[in-house]
């Protein structure tokens, strides 16, 4: 399938390599336009798009609010808090109403796995899944690998470990199906407790060992641990899982020489990575938040229909 | 009022009968099952190239009335289930208020009477308003007609009152028919646990969460001697502990229903909440597990587990959606179309699973056609082909994840002591 044709953006798992470099591709000129002096083309004028979060989030919906402005697009963010979800309205009436206003695209966030995808079947607008519950986070994953991409030149082959928990995380899905797609060896590592039954089925090899994890790895991404987790039972406390998984620099001798540290945000510093590891050369944890931008940018531009010579103008 | 079904195929189990046969209907009994009945006035029913059978049972029936009317009430769910090929059902007491005293049983019983469609028989509540604390009044539960005792929808959590309960029901020969589920492993689970689950980022309900109570309801039932069924067994551990306790000469019975002999949780992938049922669907070893024991007779009876849902339960996110799959309309289709046609279970057998088998779990009467009985006849056309249309139900709940499927082999005609109550997927 080309990207083109698909109405929604709900996960990497469906997607195609070829979709998925396309959209990398696309990102690397919207980058540019991020760092020029006047950020504004007018590719996406007279689009507008809404972002509905039903889970609080900062650089996400930011993100995407800041790239839809840099293409011109018009951009409003429901605080769902306020609105009159609070009041009982049913999700299918909400997304209706919004419809009604004339938005060309949705970015939806959801805590519950799958809200996404029964969102687009009920809307004739474009949907991005921005996350939904443990299922997935294409965008992050998107940004996760032209990050990674814009550093080594390629993905092709590397080994890309994924740290913490992956029982609970969007994230590490994302990542898995997308870096999979790219013949990469990917590595989950994290307590028992919190990876995920037939994980392995995946295509990927689980580690409880964070050193054995880590050995020959080009790219580790620190996933954040909630505290929640460790309240429900999961693990004993933070301390020992800060002295069994929390990434530090002597970790590293393990991996590559040049090996990179990614993280999704927010960090939890002295918790799941050390703060000397999260401020050193070999984290791009800031580059990831710019990233962040281009590549929303670049997936408006291909689901909204800019036309192309103002961007590469 | 006499009826004369000619010429079909008549199979009855329990006699051992499977031959082209007529059947004669005299006040609402069966009067004679030979070759070539002469009609005498007999109203005739051409049963050729149709199979005749006992009248079908599903002891395992949400009737939402009183209180969920909504979703269901008496009259649609009775019309729905001889529409589907019953002549007897058992609903369940997870009602508002809840079936655990008399007054709401003879409710149940007055409502079906008065709806003269078939044979509804009330299941009470193990423990007052199904709370799990504090046992109900089972005599007079007994005595109110209600055929068994469940807590089905909720576990008895704690295993002193079940232990209790099983004891208290022997006395009244009730059997206790049990919802296996670990609360505290389910959780706030939404599909069956494992790589599906993984695959789809949807929180698992483990197998063990059924099995460690099965296996606790089994050991309760070797302590107290009382008669212990399983509701909608659905995991290959499960069937290991209810054979294994078979064996062991323990009084334990099970059922499964459909939608788990025949879907995997392979298919939640697109969160359809109308794949959202508690058991979950299992994975693909579970479901050959189970059909592999229909045949084997480790499974007692075939039970739908209907369980209607208004479209507002259902058309939202998969977490908030209410389990349950409205099965009476689509029971017979699906076991005809995915297990018979294909060769995995004996027509015989099936028949079986739908007739006697039940009876003999609740200790009926019904699921014979020997002279003498009463004249629940179900006649099923095994070469109908048809499409679920969920907005064609009688039932209220159009809940069915086998919706736009075409199924090949449906039930044709209701008979109810004698009289034509459903030909042809309609109400007569």
């Amino acid at each position: 399938m080309k990207f083109e044709q698909r109405k929604d953006l709900l996960g990497l798992k469906d997607l195609s390599r070829e979709e998925i470099e396309l959209i990398l591709n696309t990102a690397v000129p919207m980058k540019d336009i991020i760092k020029r002096d006047i950020k504004k083309v007018p590719t996406l004028r007279g689009k507008a798009l809404v972002t509905v979060f039903y889970e609080n989030s900062t650089r996400t919906r930011t993100s995407f609010e800041i790239a839809g402005k840099y293409l011109s697009a018009d951009t409003v963010n429901l605080a769902v808090s306020t609105s009159s979800v609070q009041k009982g309205e049913s999700l299918r009436d909400t997304i209706k109403t919004i419809e009604m206003m004339g938005f060309d695209l949705m970015v939806i966030r959801h805590s519950m796995s799958g809200t996404p995808h029964y969102v687009a079947r009920n809307t004739t607008m474009r949907v991005i899944n921005a996350g939904d519950g443990a299922n997935e986070h294409p965008t992050q994953a998107l940004l996760d690998l032209y990050s990674i991409r814009e550093v080594k030149g390629t993905l092709e082959g590397l080994t890309v470990v994924i740290l913490g928990d992956i029982l609970h995380s969007r994230v590490a899905r994302s990542n898995i199906y997308g870096l999979s797609k790219f013949g990469c060896e990917v590595r989950v590592v994290g307590p028992s407790t919190l990876m995920p039954p037939g994980v392995e089925n995946l295509g990927v090899k689980s580690f409880f060992s964070l050193d054995a994890a880590l050995e020959g790895a080009d790219v580790v991404n620190v996933l954040r641990i909630q505290r929640e987790r460790q309240q429900a039972g999961l693990f004993p406390s933070l301390d020992e899982y800060s002295n069994l998984y929390m990434l530090r620099p002597e970790h590293l001798l393990r991996a590559k020489d040049d090996v990179l540290v990614l993280h999704p945000g927010p960090m939890n510093r002295g918790v799941e990575i050390s703060s000397e590891l999260a401020d050193s050369s070999r984290a791009v944890i800031n580059e990831q938040v710019s990233n962040g931008v281009a590549v929303r940018m670049a997936l408006l531009f291909l689901m909204m229909g800019g036309a192309k010579d103002e961007i590469t103008r | 009022m006499k009826l004369l079904v000619k010429g079909g195929r008549v199979i009855d189990p329990v006699n051992g009968l499977d031959d082209i046969l007529d059947v004669l209907v005299e006040e609402g009994r069966i009067a004679r099952i030979e070759s070539n009945i002469p009609a005498q006035g007999a109203e005739e029913v051409d049963a050729r190239g149709k199979i005749v059978c006992p009248g079908f049972i599903d002891i395992h029936v949400h009737l939402r009335e009183p209180g969920f009317e909504y979703k269901e009430d008496i009259t649609t769910g009775s019309r729905a289930a001889v529409v589907g090929g019953f002549t007897t059902i058992c609903c369940m007491p997870n009602t508002d208020p809840v079936i655990d005293n008399a007054a709401v049983a003879g409710f149940v019983r007055e409502r079906a009477r008065k709806t003269d469609l078939l044979q509804v028989l009330p299941i009470g509540s193990i423990t007052k308003k199904q709370a799990g604390e504090e046992l109900s009044e089972m005599a007079e539960l007994a005595a109110a007609g209600c055929v068994a005792v469940s807590d089905d929808g909720r576990p008895v959590m704690k295993t002193d009152i079940m232990r209790n309960g099983m004891d208290y029901a022997r006395m009244f020969a009730l059997p206790v028919l049990s919802h296996c589920e670990d609360w505290n492993l389910s959780g706030n689970g939404q599909m069956h646990e494992g790589f599906y689950s993984t695959l789809y980022g949807l929180k698992g309900i483990p197998a063990a969460a059924e099995e460690v109570m099965v296996a606790r309801d089994i050991i309760l039932a070797g302590l107290t001697g009382s008669r212990l069924h399983i509701c909608h067994l659905s995991t290959r551990g499960a069937l290991e502990l209810v054979r294994r306790a078979k064996a062991e000469g323990i009084a334990v019975t099970c059922e499964v229903t459909p939608h788990h002999l025949t879907l995997t949780d392979e298919i939640v992938g697109d969160y359809d909440t109308d794949t959202k049922v508690n058991p979950p669907l299992r994975s693909a070893e579970d479901v050959a597990a189970l059909q592999e024991a229909l045949a084997e007779g480790v499974i007692d009876c075939i039970a739908t587990d209907h369980a209607p849902h208004h479209r507002e339960s259902k058309d939202c996110e998969y977490n908030l959606a209410a389990s349950g799959i409205s099965g009476l309309e689509t029971a017979v289709a699906v076991v005809m179309d995915r297990l018979v046609h294909p060769g995995i279970l004996p027509l015989e057998k099936m028949i079986h699973l739908f007739t006697a088998g039940p009876a003999e779990v609740l200790g009926l009467e019904n699921g014979t056609l020997s002279p003498g009985s009463i004249a629940d006849i179900t006649i099923l056309d095994p070469e109908e082909v048809r499409q679920v249309e969920p907005e064609r139900f009688y039932s209220r709940g159009r809940n069915t994840p086998f919706k736009g499927m075409e199924l090949k082999g449906w039930p044709w005609m209701t008979i109810v002591k004698g009289q034509i109550k459903a030909c042809a997927g309609r109400i007569l």
